[in-house]
């Protein structure tokens, strides 16, 4: 063994003294020689003869020199250094065929960086300054299968019953108002266990993480760590900074500590900002104090599992725990599950909105990779039929097929990683445009950046060496063809009627139209489907509304006050010319924050056994159906009567009132919420609540001042702007408290957009990678196209001699250039037909074969193969018949 | 064909060259060269040039050593010394040739 290396060190340096090592052989043979020469002449021949003699018995000099050098140094590396060094100057030589390439290689190979990028700075390792992610699961109960959130109690009896588990950690995203100096801003922030920071592994760079005993303790512990980010912006990076104070939502915090750079917490889109402990929850989140409330679902926890735990086994430890608290706490827990989930899936953030949008990627941007190596496959067969004359020579001569074969992977080699370098510089470009594609929202920092680590390049390496073979194989199969008796045949010239040798080419053609043939068509149903979100109505006014939120939680309001505050707000919006009416509700529909929810109890129901009816509703304030265009089925909503001292009311939908009171009318029934039985006194129709996707379910509303929160938005009627309303409402706003931040004012039709931006992305991403596959198969089809009529020229001076006119070869042109798309296009479209279900639910309400969807993309493929074509036909009409036949 | 001709004499030739050095110190390669023909009494018919990639072989290896110095003619040539682990291989190799050469004998001499 010993040996082996000391061979292989000696043989390593041998390449780089090669010179002298030759000079040294060299000597040495020839003094060899001259010893023989001499012992010979000592013997008694004559000088010409003792030469020969020593040279017969020495054998062949140069046998002897070639064995010496073969076993000298690595002659792999040597004959691989040489295939580099030729191959780099063969594609110096044309500069514009490896531009073109290498741009080709660059945009297939770029594409597909960035996706893995994206996907392992979204899905796999979200969270970089987070230590052994690969532990880390995300945890949330289950209801009926429906991932939900979890309670402080539940996770608390799981911290002190599951073994397998290294920590709990409990976040919660929440937004506040940051008032810093005289500049107010919304900003997220977390709520999360005193045990974050460090199960997460992150530690303060100034001051500390958060204490055991900051968990407990109702509003005891008013402590915030800050975020690198807010530190350096809005407290310009002061070294003094841990101790001093901050208003966050109303009660002054102390600061504790700033997170190091580059970490914005645990939630995929979203950078957080400042994380206070679970004690302080009441003062973020709506609904009162919940740490001892075990069916107050709010908890987004993520657990770290012990070294060498499987998911599957931490999984079954706590079902098992889930059991025991369904048994013990029925009316809480019964029917509800605890699961973990791998981060790439977890349901609570942005992770699982862009899943499937980033499978659909993954599938798109190969396509686009293996149209891109089809154009460059074209292009290398182009020069390997102008190669040939090398190539035979070079047969001729010695080389061995392995290694021209050899050769050709090299120049492919080059070429591709070239093309992967280029590659790796898009994906970088790329690392923060996910976010992009992502509409803003009010001053709120999105972070989505791609990652860059040693997986991505692994892969894109993986990707550079596939894309390698396919390169070196197009011409291999070439070269294989080449017969030496044949060399000095001319080319016979390709044939525009007939498919004679071309037919590889002409295949790759066909694959490339049918691929994005394919993309074309899920382009085409993605956009439908964006358009039915975007076209179908919500079942409120998305025009002529406009939302927007006065932050009185963050301004110290208590309840009274901000229910005055509210009323006279209300009154002065009322007032302004040109408002039709303004209400403020608890919850925006189809935003991130979720709605009450409670159990049912309805006169007259009996529910089967197993279901214990649940309802989401909304606290809202007079006049609120009127003011969002949501129509009324029948009876009255809520006025100003009802109040605290009225009778307790309800308004419920019409799925609602079908599904719990079975067609009759609902109005003067009774319905038991939290506890309190409220009556009916009217019926709206069904809107959308959560997301533009949900199906019809039961839903109701209830008067605010019956039932009231800080929290809320205020909806105006208006058809002035959002920037009119936005100057007044600040205006009466500041008259009324010069304290209060306002948030954007948006129409409702934003937050509608906002809602669907994942649909959006969707679109955009395939739209754009859609298209860049069009535009690389039009080049393909014009190559060929024009390579061919270059190469039929003299069939076409001859055609055009014996009387076909203009038109008629421009015909012939076009309708070769046709019939591959053609062929293309029933390929693609068979392929399309299968694959288009894997759309899945990015779809809506359009069936994923879809005729319009095909039909445009066939139009569209067709509008650019004419177009590929039109150039090289219109060339073929300018033969000169007299020039061509004599060439 | 249990061995091809190259690898038989490939291993011997190392041995030889090895034992060669052993007994009569530093030599050049035209030196060795007439030597196994001497001492092979030419029954051992070798292109002296294949003696050239078995010298570089064994310095690969380390069992040999070169060093440029002046013939008795007072001709530059390269001298050849036998180290120390070629001294140990040297031993090793002579073993096992024994050994063979034992086994062959008692296989032949028993049919």
């Amino acid at each position: 063994m010993r040996e082996l290396l000391r061979t292989f060190v000696q043989r390593l340096a041998a390449l780089f003294r090669r010179q002298q090592l030759e000079d040294d052989l060299d000597e040495e043979l020839h003094s060899h020689l001259e010893m023989a020469v001499e012992l010979n002449v000592r013997k008694g021949m004559s000088a010409s003869d003792a030469r020969h003699e020593a040279l017969r018995s020495f054998g062949g000099v140069e046998q002897t020199k070639e064995m010496c050098r073969d076993q000298r140094g690595l002659p792999m590396i040597e004959t691989a250094w040489q295939d580099l060094r030729f191959g780099f100057r063969i594609l110096r030589r044309s500069p514009g065929f490896s531009l073109l390439v290498i741009l080709c290689l660059t945009l297939g190979i770029g594409a597909n960086a960035a996706v893995f990028s994206w996907i392992e700075g979204v899905l796999f390792r979200p969270y970089p300054a987070v230590v052994h992610q690969e532990q880390l699961f995300a945890l949330t109960g289950t209801a009926l299968g429906e991932a939900d959130l979890t309670s402080w109690p539940d996770l608390l009896d799981l911290q002190t019953s599951c073994t397998l588990v290294d920590s709990f950690i409990v976040t919660k995203i929440m937004r506040t108002a940051l008032s810093i100096g005289d500049r107010a801003e919304v900003t997220t922030g977390s709520i999360v266990s005193a045990n974050y920071f460090d199960a997460i592994g992150v530690h303060p760079i100034l001051g500390r993480g958060f204490e055991t005993s900051e968990d407990s303790g109702r509003n005891a512990h008013p402590v915030t760590v800050i975020s690198y980010q807010l530190w350096e912006e809005r407290f310009k990076g002061d070294p003094q900074i841990v101790g001093k104070m901050q208003r966050l939502n109303g009660v002054m915090h102390t600061i504790v500590g700033v997170a190091p750079e580059g970490f914005y917490g645990t939630f995929v889109g979203w950078a957080m900002q400042f994380w206070v402990p679970a004690s302080m929850e009441e003062n973020f989140e709506a609904g009162g104090y919940k740490l001892e409330d075990r069916g107050a679902r709010w908890i987004e926890a993520y657990v770290r599992l012990k070294p060498g735990v499987t998911l599957s086994q931490a999984q079954q430890e706590i079902s098992a725990v889930a059991k025991r608290l369904e048994n013990e706490y029925p009316a809480t827990n019964r029917g509800r599950g605890i699961t973990l989930w791998p981060l790439w899936q977890t349901p609570f953030n942005n992770a699982r909105t862009l899943l499937p949008t980033l499978e659909i990627m993954l599938a798109v941007v190969v396509f686009v990779l293996l149209i891109a190596c089809a154009n460059v496959g074209n292009l290398l067969l182009v020069r390997s039929f102008a190669r040939r004359h090398e190539m035979t020579i070079r047969l001729a001569i010695g080389a061995g097929r392995g290694r021209l074969l050899k050769q050709l992977f090299t120049e492919g080699l080059i070429l591709s990683a070239f093309g992967a370098a280029g590659g790796l510089l898009v994906a970088q470009w790329c690392r923060h445009a996910l976010v992009l594609l992502f509409p803003a929202r009010g001053g709120v920092t999105m972070h989505l950046p791609g990652e860059i680590d040693w997986r991505v390049l692994a892969l894109s390496a993986a990707v550079c060496l596939f894309t390698t073979l396919l390169l070196g194989l197009v011409p291999a199969m070439q070269t294989g063809k080449i017969d030496l008796a044949g060399a000095l045949k001319s080319d016979s010239a390709g044939v525009v009627g007939g498919g004679g040798r071309a037919w590889v080419r002409s295949g790759l053609v066909v694959v490339q139209v049918s691929l994005s043939f394919v993309l074309l068509v899920g382009a085409g149903l993605l956009l439908q489907s964006l358009q039915k979100i975007r076209n179908s109505s919500p079942g409120f006014s998305t025009h002529g509304v406009l939302f927007t939120v006065v932050d009185l939680r963050s301004g110290g309001y208590d309840a009274p006050g901000a229910q005055s505050f509210q009323e006279e707000l209300l009154e002065r919006v009322k007032a302004k010319p040109g408002v039709e009416s303004a209400v403020f509700a608890r919850m925006t529909p189809l935003s991130y924050g979720s709605f009450s929810e409670t159990p049912i109890a309805v006169d007259g129901y009996q529910p089967p056994p197993e279901e214990r009816p649940t309802v989401q509703y909304n606290e809202v304030g007079p006049d609120y159906c009127a003011t969002m265009g949501i129509p009324l089925v029948s009876g009255r909503e809520f006025t100003r009567a009802d109040d605290e001292r009225a009778a307790l009311v309800a308004v419920v939908n019409e799925t609602m009132a079908a599904q719990y009171w079975r067609g009759k009318s609902p109005i003067g029934e009774r319905v038991l919420v939290k506890g309190r039985w409220m009556q009916v006194v009217g019926v709206a129709k069904d809107s959308k609540y959560q997301s533009v996707r949900e199906a019809p379910k039961p839903f109701f509303y209830v008067p605010r001042r019956q039932n009231f929160s800080i929290d809320g938005g205020l909806y105006v009627r208006t058809p002035l702007s959002p920037d009119t309303i936005a100057t007044a409402l600040r205006r009466e706003v500041h008259a009324l408290d010069p304290d209060l931040a306002l948030y954007e004012v948006i129409p409702l039709q934003e937050q509608l957009d906002r809602s669907t931006s994942p649909q959006n992305v969707a679109v955009i991403l395939v739209g754009v990678l859609g298209g860049l596959a069009l535009l690389l198969t039009v080049i393909g089809l014009y190559g060929v196209m024009s390579y061919t009529v270059s190469q039929s020229r003299r069939e076409l001076g001859l055609r055009m001699a014996l009387g076909a006119g203009a038109s008629k070869l421009l015909r012939l042109v076009l309708s070769r250039g046709l019939a591959l798309t053609a062929g293309g296009v029933l390929l693609g479209g068979a392929a399309a037909l299968g694959l288009t279900r894997l759309l899945g639910n990015l779809l809506y309400n359009v069936s994923p074969r879809d005729p319009l969807a095909f039909g445009s993309a066939l139009v569209v493929m067709t509008v650019a193969a004419l177009a590929a074509c039109f150039l090289p036909a219109w060339r073929a009409t300018r033969t000169d018949p007299a020039r061509d036949l004599r060439d | 064909m249990p061995f091809s001709k190259s690898e038989v004499l490939q291993g011997t030739l190392d041995l030889l060259v090895l034992k060669t050095l052993d007994s009569m110190g530093p030599m050049h390669g035209f030196g060795i060269a007439l030597r196994i023909q001497q001492v092979s009494e030419d029954l051992l018919q070798l292109n002296q040039g294949t003696l050239y990639p078995a010298l570089q072989r064994l310095e690969q290896r380390g069992w040999i050593a070169s060093k440029w110095g002046v013939s008795e003619n007072n001709r530059k040539a390269k001298y050849y010394s036998l180290t120390r682990a070629g001294r140990r291989q040297l031993v090793e190799e002579a073993e096992s040739w024994d050994r063979m050469a034992a086994m062959i004998n008692r296989v032949l001499r028993t049919t």
